[in-house]
């Protein structure tokens, strides 16, 4: 249908360049946008897990990849992607049930999954380094 | 007045012959991934700094296996609900959309069957 030359000459409706930014919005894209990096960064978690499964050697050279300053800053962005597409779907679970659709319920819900995710990240981190 | 046959309103699949299972599948899959997520966190975290010796004893324990394997199927399940609506969304060509599918469904299905053996073979014992 797309290709059809008649529907190529047609005014387009606007998009979203005329809105002005929103929080939610930016929450909104920002949820699609961590749960692409994710579906990514899953390729890590099996890498991981087969490198355990083929031997001490391979597992130490993979291992040292994730504990360098360069895996580390992977592993932080991840834990906080992780957490916020987690929060952000915590919302979408409580809109499921068609509850939270008062302005000001959306509106604290955005703020919290953002300032929730950021918290929760350090928190994470401060408890593996304190394990380790 | 609805023009559905009383066979389809009683199926309740509409017209992609799937009904609210996309849908559906999402959520229950989102769900699992609340506890799983933070039970793997976890597992992982208590790793920090471990070496090979470490993470094989831990990974080779049978509820540990249990959890990954559940783990890795429910994230790999959900991942690829989500991209094939980010690829339904964004990418229009016909042949160039099949493409990218296909390409999602294979991309889930090695890194789950990777995890699933990677995880059997640890509980196994390595």
């Amino acid at each position: 249908m797309s290709s059809t030359s008649s529907q190529d000459q047609r005014p387009l409706s606007p998009h979203l360049q005329v809105y002005r930014p929103m929080l939610t919005m930016m929450m909104s894209i920002a949820h699609r946008i961590t749960g692409v990096a994710l579906y990514f960064g899953t390729f890590l978690v099996a890498w991981w897990l087969v490198a355990a499964a083929v031997g001490a050697g391979y597992f130490d050279m993979v291992n040292g990849f994730f504990g360098s300053w360069f895996g580390r800053i992977i592993l932080l962005g991840y834990t906080w992607t992780l957490i916020h597409h987690a929060l952000g779907g915590l919302r979408h679970l409580v809109w499921d049930t068609g509850r939270g659709f008062e302005l000001d319920q959306v509106e604290f819900m955005a703020k919290a999954n953002l300032v929730g995710s950021i918290v929760l990240t350090v928190l994470v981190w401060i408890v593996g380094y304190a394990v380790r | 007045m609805s023009l559905r046959t009383p066979l389809g309103k009683v199926r309740g699949l509409g017209s992609a012959k799937s009904g609210t299972d996309h849908w559906w599948m999402q959520r229950v899959t989102a769900i699992a991934n609340i506890p799983l997520v933070i039970c793997v966190m976890g597992i992982v975290i208590s790793l920090t700094g471990a070496d090979h010796a470490a993470v094989i004893a831990r990974l080779g324990h049978p509820i540990v296996t249990i959890v990954l394997l559940a783990f890795i199927l429910s994230i790999t399940w959900h991942m690829r609900l989500g991209m094939q609506v980010v690829i339904e969304d964004y990418v229009h060509g016909e042949g160039r959309k099949i493409a990218c599918l296909l390409a999602n469904a294979f991309f889930c299905a090695v890194i789950a069957i990777a995890g699933v053996f990677a995880v059997l073979k640890l509980g196994f014992g390595a």
